[in-house]
């Protein structure tokens, strides 16, 4: 007697549906950036490569998609270093107001954007800055910082402390210690941190927008642009970023599945 | 392999504490610590977890200053310098080889460090010397436990320090390969002709490894000496019972003449020969070692130079193999606990038979404190 398992139609089907759910955005971008559109990209009027390959063509896409990406390099650098920094600090040295820091690094972390975005700009404003680009990064540090510190924290706190005393026994100055011992095994830690901090300046629209001024980054050009008819080469730069961001992790995947093939070879 | 291990030789450097203290927030892991390694020595610091015997090895590596005191190295003092700028290696007791170097690289880490010629021939050498020349391109984590303590062993030998610093590097590897390494490391030792360091609370591997035992109590030095020495005649009462197992009775002096005293326990006399004694008036404690004991069914007769106690009654028997362990009841006395070694006759009594306990004044120790708890158990024997 075979009963009607729950597990073996319900489950494949639900799955399916809410697959699809996800992804549906996403092809749509990905397919009607192959439109051959004209003002607007709302109907479907042909295929053609001709937005991929003239992308720039559109007036101010790539303007805005190279300022993003500026911003985004320009925090992650700052963000990572700075909030590493952090992290480290708070781990492994005994201060005053240690925890009073570690709940404060929590706190841009849960204040809605709306707000702090708001905030800033006030700050911005008393302060007679010029809102631009220099802000812009301000802000994304602000708030990459605390997921940084979170994220390479739990690194630091893994590292057993034994390793860089070894270093230290091993003629190791403290500096050379720091570069070729602690740094290297915090590396997949600050790597993660990085990534995670360009890709939240990268597409950050709310905080972006209160304190970005003239300046214009992509988020912020595809919102404008929704105003009058979002063109094809946004979705062009949407679905390249995407392609790019399935690269990255398929690389890395593969990467350490290659590597723990031979890893099992060897042992 | 050999001209490696003759470069070590006559590189051992002494080490001398001078009045060490050492403080941390809240508690004071050693008082006052006054310890001269000779140079080429094995030498072990042996005390249960606590003790401040791992303490004393951070403050010879430089990891940790201590609160009070001097620390020199063949002579030189050393306590403001840095741990890179001493010349002394650690085999942690993790080991803590670097995850992300392959175990070459892990073990030619110090000479990079200081530029030193030639560092991977150098390298492979040293894991050569430690039979591990194969296994010089895997990761450490690919390695057994034994493994990575021999590969912890050649990065820090590799450096030829002038002290080798090893905190309870067996601790963490099971009985027999615990054994096997305590061989290969003594032979390493005797090979290079280093001096060794040596932190555990294995009584047993202290005492198998060790030229000098040093057994630490409460941040200090209870009783330093040759293994035989502090086995054959413990001062305190702590080593006697750390340092394998003790009977011990506590009495008054009752008399004395110029080569031995004996104290009354209940009407028993125990005698003590007075050069192995360390306190000859009033109150003291006197042992003996429960293999050094004997029972004896029928009442022997009293005879000089021989203890004899009793008549007791055979409380329990356990049987470990090698001997069997009895613990007799001695009205007055307490628990005394006799090893048999199984030669061949089975165990001669059961349980509850009536025995007298015998071994000879020369076997007793006297020590110079009191059992903790001799006040409450005369009390209950009363």
């Amino acid at each position: 007697m075979r009963r009607l398992s729950l597990g073996k139609y319900a489950l494949p089907v639900y799955s399916v549906i809410a697959i699809i759910y996800l992804m549906i955005p996403i092809a749509y971008t990905f397919v009607f950036s192959f439109n051959n559109s004209l003002k607007t990209n709302l109907i479907w009027r042909g295929f053609t490569f001709d937005k991929w390959i003239n992308v720039c063509q559109q007036q101010g896409v790539c303007e805005a998609f190279g300022n993003s990406i500026l911003i985004g390099v320009v925090s992650t650098v700052l963000a990572t270093t700075l909030g590493t920094m952090i992290a480290i600090a708070l781990v492994r040295y005994r201060f005053k107001f240690r925890s009073f820091v570690s709940l404060l690094i929590f706190l841009p972390m849960a204040t809605p954007e709306v707000v702090l975005g708001a905030g800033l700009a006030s700050q911005f404003f008393s302060m007679g800055a010029a809102k631009g680009i220099g802000t812009i990064i301000i802000a994304h540090v602000m708030f990459c910082m605390s997921f940084v510190v979170v994220t390479v924290k739990a690194r630091v706190a893994s590292l057993d402390p034994a390793l860089e005393e070894a270093g230290r026994d091993l003629y190791g100055s403290p500096a050379q210690v720091f570069w070729k011992i602690t740094f290297p095994l915090l590396m997949p830690g600050i790597l993660s941190a990085a990534l995670l901090s360009f890709a939240l300046s990268f597409d950050d629209f709310i905080i972006t927008n209160f304190n970005s001024g003239p300046a214009m980054t992509f988020p912020k050009y595809v919102y404008t642009a929704a105003a009058r008819g979002i063109p094809a080469e946004a979705n062009v730069v949407g679905s390249g970023v995407f392609l790019l961001a399935i690269a990255i992790v398929v690389t890395i995947q593969v990467r350490s599945s290659l590597r723990s093939r031979r890893l099992a070879r060897q042992g | 392999m050999a001209r490696l291990a003759q470069e070590f030789i006559a590189r051992g450097a002494d080490l001398e504490l001078v009045g060490i203290r050492k403080e941390f927030p809240g508690f004071t892991a050693i008082e006052n610590l006054d310890l001269h390694i000779p140079a080429g020595e094995f030498f072990a610091l042996l005390g249960p977890s606590g003790c401040g015997k791992t303490t004393t090895l951070r403050l010879v590596a430089g990891l940790d200053e201590p609160t009070k005191g001097k620390i020199l190295i063949g002579g030189k003092d050393v306590t403001a310098t840095k741990p890179h700028e001493r010349p002394v290696n650690t085999v942690f007791q993790s080991y803590a080889l670097f995850p992300h170097m392959s175990v070459l690289e892990n073990v030619a880490f110090g000479l990079k460090q200081r530029k030193i010629e030639d560092p991977m021939t150098k390298a492979v050498a040293a894991l050569e010397l430690v039979e591990l020349g194969h296994l010089a391109q895997r990761r450490p984590q690919q390695l057994s436990g034994g493994q990575q303590q021999r590969v912890a062993l050649a990065r820090a030998l590799v450096n030829r320090p002038s002290l080798l610093l090893l905190d309870e590097p067996l601790g963490a590897l099971d009985l027999k390969l615990r054994r096997q390494m305590q061989i290969e490391l003594k032979a390493i030792q005797m090979e290079v002709g280093l001096t060794f360091l040596h932190v555990t609370h294995d009584q047993e591997e202290a005492m198998d490894m060790a030229d000098t035992v040093a057994v630490m109590n409460k941040g200090r030095i209870e009783q330093m000496g040759a293994p035989e020495k502090l086995y054959d005649r413990p001062h305190t009462v702590f080593v006697s019972k750390f340092l394998g197992q003790s009977n011990l009775f506590v009495g008054e002096v009752a008399e004395s003449n110029g080569t031995s005293i004996s104290i009354n326990v209940s009407g028993n006399k125990i005698t003590v020969p007075t050069e192995r004694a360390e306190k000859h008036t009033g109150t003291i404690a006197v042992g003996v070692r429960p293999e050094k004991a004997n029972f004896h069914e029928v009442e022997p007769s009293v005879q000089p130079g021989v203890n004899l106690i009793g008549p007791g009654e055979i409380i329990d028997i356990r049987f470990t193999g090698v001997s069997n362990q009895y613990l007799i009841e001695v009205p007055g006395v307490g628990e005394v606990t006799v090893f048999a070694q199984n030669v061949g006759k089975s165990p001669v009594t059961e349980l509850g038979a009536k025995v007298w306990v015998s071994w000879k004044v020369e076997h007793t120790f006297g020590l110079s404190d009191l059992p903790a708890n001799s006040a409450t158990e005369s009390i209950s024997v009363i």
